[in-house]
């Protein structure tokens, strides 16, 4: 009998959160391996573990999973969060790719050079503004249902709530013309697995930190 | 939807966001695994492929100075990482095709970048003979063939001016 889903990263939001959350969302119990220093990390690739010698890396159902993407979509299939079929798949894959090219953004931000921050965040906050929370706001309006495909949870919902919680950290205001988005951000929160996702003590990470940030940067030798 | 191409219209959809129209068109055409865990394998061979071929897609936009540097460091990760891991999958099971026993779309996908490592320097395919065979074999197929042909709708390499129009197009410095 397959046990809980072992998640192999450092212990900080970047490239794994998306999949906590999915999973978290989903109601599964995973465990946690963290990353702590570059030995860490060499160990996993001397072991073979990694096939392109990155994290993140799951365990899960006997396979040793990497790629975010390859990992989210494997978790949703598994869990009935990718929609009912095909075009609805589509449509759940458009918009987490939309997703996720904003969080992408908003992920690389803490590594900006300090001369270069004002002005990538403006550009953020005017493409959070004007081209993401338009885009998702127009497609609950369009069918006027309670999840974005299908009337039902799927991940897209998830993966559009998390990044709307990391929206409001950057500037709480920018959700403010967004009724849907903001109604969308509540039902979710509330349901029951989410809701104890949201609470202190949970899986959830929090903003990195400048040590936290120092971490990283140490375990993944970036300079 | 998100004011960028690729858009492709298909089946009534207007659909943007490569990996959403990749993953679309692999499902409709059964190029995508007969189960969830090969469609697994297949999602994380291909985002190997996509990560490789990122980078070798911007190389043309890379400031001058820094060409050079990043031209070697991506030899060096083909070299080293990505196609070790393709050969390692190949030599692991023996079989014709990355997935399954059957052609998938990691097979294309990985083709099509090892035609594109071959175009940055053909010498880097040397030491993958079984990576050398896929591709032989994949472009061997009669549809791959055609398209492979002159007069498809495959395209060239980006060229100077070809950059110049993409630059003007999507607003680029």
């Amino acid at each position: 009998m397959a046990g809980k889903p072992k998640l192999h990263y450092f212990n900080g939001r970047g490239r794994m959160e998306a999949i906590r959350w999915l999973l978290a969302a989903a109601g599964v119990e995973f465990e946690e391996i963290f990353i702590k220093t570059p030995g860490d990390l060499d160990k996993l690739r001397n072991e073979g573990s990694l096939m392109f010698q990155q994290v993140p890396m799951v365990e899960i159902d006997g396979m040793k999973l990497v790629q975010t993407r390859a990992i989210l979509s494997y978790i949703a299939t598994k869990y009935n969060l990718y929609g009912k079929d095909m075009k609805e798949r589509a449509l759940i894959d458009m918009y987490a790719e939309g997703v996720a090219d904003l969080g992408e953004m908003i992920m690389h931000l803490p590594l900006c050079p300090p001369d270069q921050k004002d002005a990538k965040t403006s550009q953020i906050k005017e493409s959070i503004t004007n081209r993401y929370l338009p885009a998702f706001e127009k497609v609950l309006k369009g069918h006027g249902q309670d999840y974005l495909v299908g009337n039902k949870l799927s991940r897209a919902d998830i993966h559009l709530v998390e990044l709307l919680y990391y929206v409001e950290e950057l500037d709480p205001s920018l959700l403010a013309n967004f009724p849907l988005l903001k109604a969308l951000k509540t039902r979710v929160s509330n349901l029951p697995a989410v809701k104890k996702f949201l609470q202190p003590g949970s899986q959830r990470k929090p903003p990195m930190d400048e040590k936290n940030l120092e971490e990283a940067k140490k375990i993944f030798r970036m300079q | 939807m998100f004011q960028q191409v690729p858009m492709v219209e298909i089946d009534g959809m207007k659909l943007v966001q490569t990996r959403a129209i990749l993953s679309y068109i692999a499902t409709k055409y059964n190029l995508y695994g007969k189960d969830m865990k090969e469609r697994a394998l297949i999602d994380m061979y291909a985002e190997g492929v996509a990560d490789l071929g990122e980078m070798i897609m911007h190389l043309p936009l890379c400031p001058p100075d820094q060409k050079d540097a990043k031209t070697s460091q991506i030899k060096e990760s083909i070299t080293n990482r990505y196609l070790p891991a393709f050969e390692k999958v190949l030599k692991g099971h023996g079989q014709d095709y990355l997935v399954g026993n059957k052609l998938s779309r990691a097979d294309i996908h990985l083709v099509e970048l090892l035609y594109y490592v071959e175009e940055l320097d053909p010498s880097l395919l040397a030491n993958f003979p079984l990576l050398k065979a896929l591709k032989t074999r994949v472009s061997n197929l009669p549809a791959v063939k055609k398209f492979l042909q002159p007069g498809s709708q495959r395209k060239p390499p980006m060229d100077e001016k070809n950059l110049e129009e993409a630059k003007k197009i999507f607003r680029m410095q």
